[in-house]
């Protein structure tokens, strides 16, 4: 489902290259898991999929279903099926939640030719996935994530998610901020979302969602590159021994 | 020649002149009232204001204002629904009050027409400083309106809608209120016209009694083909709030000028202030406030929107007279410019006598937020909607902040409708 070939990246207002040759492939139906320490650019790579433009893709290609969306702008990619739950969901004063979220899905449906949704369907989407994310609604009237908690914004996420229903999931640090329960509540949003027809890739530093949310391939990013990869074992020998010990294999 | 000799005139003002001259033995008032008026053409004749005169430096009157519509209208005008539903309306058509008016519990209305006879309006008439073009233009040739007189201790039920409309030649129109102690009210006025060429000057004046609380809404929906010279005046008295709400989305040349004073002790001013600028046109909103007796607050917040090669202004003065001590007087104005070749001046001005005082302003002129916009993008909405959005959200915070759901999607429904043909 998922191909990123030799890509290489750099940041558009400076020039540093920050991705480095990255290969990683995922398939339909499979959860990955990339690790990585802080500052190896995990979260550049998320931006990259989405299609910020903040970052320029100078070698390499990232293929979809087999087709290139490196000329694709992020709303395409987003009508495609590709969605991107932020590490750090942006705070949008002054736009209606309920509005943004009734305007994102009827633009996905118009982009697949589908009739926008009417709304007390619309209503009842949302009612139920926010009570399976154990959301307030009244937080929904409040503008996109302004005053929502860190723990409420990453909800808020998952909730897009379930509510947009995409083909390929990138999850950046969903687990941060999160306490105890609501990673649970969290993980069980995300599981229910696992298919045979979608793939799922984990963004995390730690093993504790993956505990929760268990993958079937892991990857330790490092320095812009997938250094290396393996099954589950890999997360809990990285929880047990750290990076060091990776890197330097690689090195 | 000597150097004080007056420059030549222009067009639009041997234009209003010759009017004046046409139209004088048309128009209604008491002696003092006429008297009034050969004042007002006095100081059109000594020539409109230039950017030379402080108040009119980044609207140059003169230059701007460069013909001058005849002032028969082009075509027969028809009241409009009301921006809130169920509104007792008052129309104005071309410049023209109306004999036949909605009873409103607690409201006594007259046509202004007769009340400029009864002794009674001329003392308002008097300009407010000698850079008063709007008020010299509006006393010289005023000819109607309405005199709203809202009963001490009345709390209307239903907003009252001042409706001037026009289909272009000049109207001149004065819309006088007066709040009674402890009354409650919502007030509309409605400034809208459509056709030909058009002039118009619109006087809005109003005295608050004490522990009145007023909600006065400005929405000027003009074509580009109006000039439109307005001023809202009002006093506030004791323990009295005032919110003025203006929201410009129109006109080819307009300027709204806001002059507030602040007369009892405990008196509260907001003005909230929406620009929606587009095309090649020309919107000032001055405001010249004054805290002129201790205890009183005010918030000023001004929210501008900037496309083609439109210009706009927001001039807002605070005076905070000596006595005036504990004033409370807050001012931002934050544009979004949508392009290059708009612009948007900020002329904040406090003039603080009084020395235990809290006042501040800013001013910000932004572009769109590309992070915000990624955001929207990477849920699916195309980048002409995610800007949309974005440009609405930015004047919605405004309206939203009114707290009154019926006004605000009133508001929000006329901003959607300039996005529909400007978005
Ligand atoms: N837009 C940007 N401007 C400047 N530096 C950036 C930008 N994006 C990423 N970086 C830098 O690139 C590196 C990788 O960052 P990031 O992808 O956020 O790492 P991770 O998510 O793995 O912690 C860091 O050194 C970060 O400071
Ligand atoms: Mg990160």
């Amino acid at each position: 489902m998922l191909e990123i070939k030799n890509l290489h990246a750099r940041i558009v207002d400076d020039g540093t290259e920050i991705i480095r040759g990255l290969n990683l492939s995922v398939k339909a139906g499979e959860v990955a898991a990339i690790m990585g320490p802080n500052g190896s650019g995990k979260s550049t790579l998320s931006y990259i999929l989405a299609g910020r433009e903040d970052y320029e893709v100078t070698e390499g290609d990232i293929l979809y279903n087999g087709q290139s969306i490196l000329e694709m702008d992020p709303a395409e990619r987003a009508t495609a099926g590709i969605f991107l739950a932020f590490q750090y969901p942006m705070e949008i004063p002054g736009v209606a939640t309920m509005e943004f979220l009734k305007v994102a899905m009827n633009e996905q449906r118009k982009a697949r030719g589908e009739e926008p949704l009417k709304v007390p369907e619309f209503l009842k989407r949302v009612k139920e996935a926010a009570a399976s994310l154990s959301m307030d609604m009244n937080m929904l009237k409040r503008p996109l994530n302004v005053g929502f908690s860190g723990g409420e914004k990453k909800r808020a996420e998952i909730l897009q998610m379930k509510l947009l229903e995409p083909k390929l999931c990138v999850l950046d640090e969903t687990d941060s901020g999160l306490d105890i329960d609501a990673l649970k509540i969290v993980s069980d949003g995300v599981n229910a979302l696992r298919s045979p027809d979608r793939a799922i890739v984990l963004i995390t530093h730690y093993q504790r969602l993956l505990e929760h949310i268990v993958p079937d391939t892991v990857h330790v990013l490092y320095r812009g590159q997938v250094i290396k990869s393996g099954d589950k074992s890999l997360a809990l020998d990285l929880e047990a021994n750290g990076y060091a010990g990776v890197i330097g294999q690689a090195a | 020649m000597n150097m004080h000799a007056q420059p030549q005139r222009t067009l639009a003002e041997t234009a209003l002149i010759d009017a004046f001259g046409e139209r004088l033995s048309l128009l209604p008032g008491d002696g003092a009232v006429m008297v009034k008026r050969d004042d007002a053409i006095e100081a059109i004749k000594h020539g409109l204001p230039t950017r030379r005169v402080e108040s009119w430096h980044y609207t140059d009157l003169r230059r701007l204002l460069t013909s001058v519509p005849a002032f028969e209208a082009g075509a027969v005008v028809k009241a409009l629904a009301p921006v809130l539903e169920g509104s007792a309306v008052l129309p104005v058509l071309n410049g023209v009050s109306q004999m036949k008016l909605p009873e409103i519990d607690g409201v006594t209305v007259q046509r202004l027409s007769e009340k400029l006879t009864d002794g009674s309006v001329a003392p308002g008439l008097d300009p407010y400083g000698s850079d008063d073009a709007i008020g010299a233009l509006n006393t010289a040739f005023v000819a109607d309106g309405y005199f709203v007189d809202i009963a001490d201790g009345a709390e209307l039920e239903k907003p009252v809608e001042l409706q001037n409309l026009q289909a272009g030649g000049q109207s001149h129109v004065r819309l006088l209120a007066r709040v009674g102690a402890g009354a409650k009210a919502i007030v509309v006025e409605r400034q809208a016209g459509e056709g030909d060429e058009a002039l118009v000057s619109s006087v809005s004046q109003l005295v608050i009694g004490d522990g009145a609380e007023v909600t006065w809404l400005i929405v000027q929906e003009q074509p580009d083909t109006a000039t439109h010279l307005a001023q809202f005046k009002a006093h506030i008295g004791k323990d009295a709030k005032l919110t003025l709400f203006v929201m410009n989305a129109g006109g080819r040349l307009v300027r709204q000028e806001v002059v507030v004073r602040t007369t009892g002790e405990g008196a509260d001013f907001k003005l909230r202030g929406i620009n929606l600028l587009a095309g090649d046109t020309h919107t000032d909103v001055t405001m010249v406030l004054d805290h002129a007796v201790p205890h009183t607050t005010s918030t000023e917040v001004i929210r501008n929107v900037v496309t083609g090669k439109a210009r706009g202004v927001f001039q807002g003065r605070i005076n905070v007279h000596q006595y005036a001590q504990k004033t409370n007087a807050k001012m931002a104005c934050n544009t979004l410019l949508l392009s290059d070749d708009g612009e948007f001046s900020t002329k904040p001005e406090l003039e603080i006598f009084a020395d235990d005082v809290v006042c501040g302003h800013g001013a910000t002129v932004t572009e769109i937020d590309h992070d915000h916009l990624f955001y929207l993008m990477a849920r699916g909405i195309d980048e002409k909607s995610a800007r949309g959005l974005l440009v609405k959200a930015f004047v919605a915070e405004v309206i939203e902040e009114l707290d009154d759901e019926a006004l605000v999607e009133a508001l929000e429904a006329r901003l959607d409708g300039w996005f529909s043909t400007h978005g």
